[in-house]
């Protein structure tokens, strides 16, 4: 069955230590709808929800009020099918490299699938395919997960989410830690999984950089609350309101901004550097 | 479950007890306890109970919060007071199902047992876990063996392994929720199946604790040695302990309070305790 938002959030509060004067509101009455397939990007500043929002999505975490629908169904219709939720929204939890613990690095991505019942040949498969998303060479298949480098390790858990085959596909903070050419290979390699398996994905990241270039929307929370939720280009040209709730635009929007205030403006809804470049090229060949 | 408060965990506060010298702290809680053990007389217990009321008033930690901390004791509190009731014998039965025979004797005992038990968590936890740092806690139990350093005792090493350990209590808790958020995700599945089943579900979840609790004590101990730390020897302290005249009332206090419960037991043995 598919219905209209991969993702849906109705007036969902949460609260942690409810009952203890440390009480915290991690939402506030959030609403929220996320189409079907592409990439979502979740920003917010620490402490603003993002986690919190994630853990609920494959019920993790139960909501105090509202509901949490996935492909249009109260994930908490049935409590005791939640685990069919965990199937269906993959989440890849913040420096998941430390979940790692099987003998081999095909055990490892393949417990996620095990559990959903899988075996054989269909199992096999789906550990291949899992692995060639995340870049993981068939040569470290055979590895012991725990001889591998970081950036490795981080893909080894990638891959044991994506080997469950999820409708949508969660990662909190996925690049965090690793070096630029890391993030890239991860990041892509998301991308890529996320066009050809047209899974929906939601990225939780503190990088604008990233987020400008592989999201389509992008959602910025402050306060346990949504602050928007925009296509990402006209999340960016909001700059003032992303600096007041203590988050950043891109380096390259900002110098779009500061072009702007002497006189060249190319607009500022300038994200990646090459549409900036693009932009410029045609300004200067506007003035012989 | 962070902020959940557990059995043991230290409570901020800034009240009288709280500001005792630990040292001190741990000799009078030691002392309480010889008291609370000497205790025979009803009217001794009387006595305790309100002194107990009276240390946790002072504390000023909501008593809510000392009462919730007991909830995982309850079973055990519930066991040894049906064991008294159900197998102490005596003079005065009162009634008798078949085989099962209740005396008198039986329910003053588990009730003062209880109360035993009951003062015993409250005046440990009021004295030192709910009002004194873990590692005020250590520093003063490390000066107060110190004196074994003659034996060739390494006081200061189990102190710092003390301290150490307690530090990471809450940061391995947290991890473990993580790990165990992780697998879940993945969907293992923690509470269905036979024991052997359960049993081997724990091994995704105990691997990368265990590997992470090692790693955490390779980085310490590199952090430790490039701080130059070397051991007990010579090391000076950043707080030095100082016992005011307060804190020699206080222990002053418990003697008298110890005395009291000799005379009441003495005086006034309305019902005993035999035990």
């Amino acid at each position: 069955m598919s219905a209209e938002y991969a993702i849906e959030l109705r007036n969902v509060i949460f609260t942690y230590n409810k009952s203890l004067p440390s009480a915290t509101r991690a939402l506030d009455d959030v609403s929220l709808t996320v189409k079907s397939g592409g990439i979502t990007g979740l920003i917010g500043h620490t402490g603003s929800g993002k986690s919190t929002l994630v853990q609920l999505l494959n019920g993790l975490l139960k909501p105090d009020s509202g509901t949490v629908l996935l492909d249009g169904i109260d994930i908490w219709a049935e409590p005791k099918k939640i685990r069919e939720v965990r199937f269906k929204a993959g989440l890849v939890m913040q420096y998941p490299e430390y979940q790692l613990f099987a003998e081999t690095v095909t055990e490892d991505i393949a417990f996620g699938p095990k559990n959903m019942g899988l075996s054989g040949e269909e199992l096999e498969k789906r550990v291949r395919e899992a692995a060639s998303f995340s870049g993981l060479g068939e040569d470290l298949l055979e590895k012991s997960p725990f001889d591998l480098s970081g950036g490795q390790k981080r893909r080894v858990a990638l891959a044991g989410v994506i080997a469950m085959n999820p409708k949508i596909l969660i990662l909190d903070e996925p690049a965090a830690g690793l070096d630029p050419a890391g993030r890239r290979d991860i990041l892509g390699g998301i991308k890529r999984f996320s066009r050809e398996s047209g899974t929906t994905v939601l990225i939780v990241s503190h990088s604008m950089e990233d987020m400008a270039m592989y999201c389509d929307d992008v959602i910025v929370m402050a306060h346990a609350k949504i602050l928007m939720h925009r296509p990402t280009a006209e999340v960016f040209s909001r700059a003032d309101e992303l600096s007041a709730v203590g988050l950043d635009v891109p380096l390259i929007t900002r110098v779009a901004a500061a072009l702007q205030r002497n006189g060249v403006d190319i607009g500022l809804d300038v994200y990646t550097v090459d549409y900036a470049v693009g932009k410029l090229k045609e300004r200067l060949a506007e003035k012989p | 479950m962070k902020s959940d408060i557990i059995f043991g965990q230290y409570v901020e506060g800034d009240s009288l007890i709280h500001r005792l010298d630990p040292r001190i702290k741990i000799v009078a809680a030691f002392l309480y306890i010889v008291v609370i053990f000497l205790a025979k007389s009803a009217t001794a217990f009387l006595l305790l109970t309100l002194s107990a009321v009276f240390f946790v008033l002072l504390t000023r930690i909501p008593p809510r919060m000392i009462l919730r901390a007991m909830k995982p004791l309850v079973f055990i509190i519930v066991f040894t007071a049906v064991i008294n009731l159900f197998f102490m014998t005596g003079e005065h039965l009162l009634f008798q199902f078949g085989f099962v025979k209740i005396y008198r004797e039986g329910i003053v005992n588990a009730f003062l047992i209880v109360l035993r038990i009951l003062l015993l968590i409250v005046a440990t936890s009021v004295f030192l876990t709910y009002t004194t740092t873990p590692i005020a806690l250590t520093d003063a139990l490390e000066q107060l063996l110190s004196p074994l350093k003659r034996l060739h005792v390494p006081v200061h090493e189990f102190s710092m392994m003390m301290t150490i350990a307690l530090r990471f209590i809450p940061t391995l808790i947290d991890e473990t929720q993580k790990i165990i958020n992780a697998q879940t995700a993945r969907g293992a599945d923690f509470t269905s199946g036979g024991l052997i089943r359960r049993g081997k579900a724990l091994i995704p979840i105990l691997i990368p604790l265990f590997i992470s609790a090692f790693r955490r004590a390779d980085e310490l101990a590199t952090a430790m040695e490039c701080r130059c730390y070397t051991g007990g020897e010579g090391r000076t302290r950043m707080n030095t302990l100082k016992s005011e005249p307060e804190d020699w009332a206080f222990l002053c206090s418990i003697v008298v309070l110890g005395a009291a419960v000799v005379l009441l037991n003495r005086l006034f043995p309305l019902v005993t305790i035999t035990m």
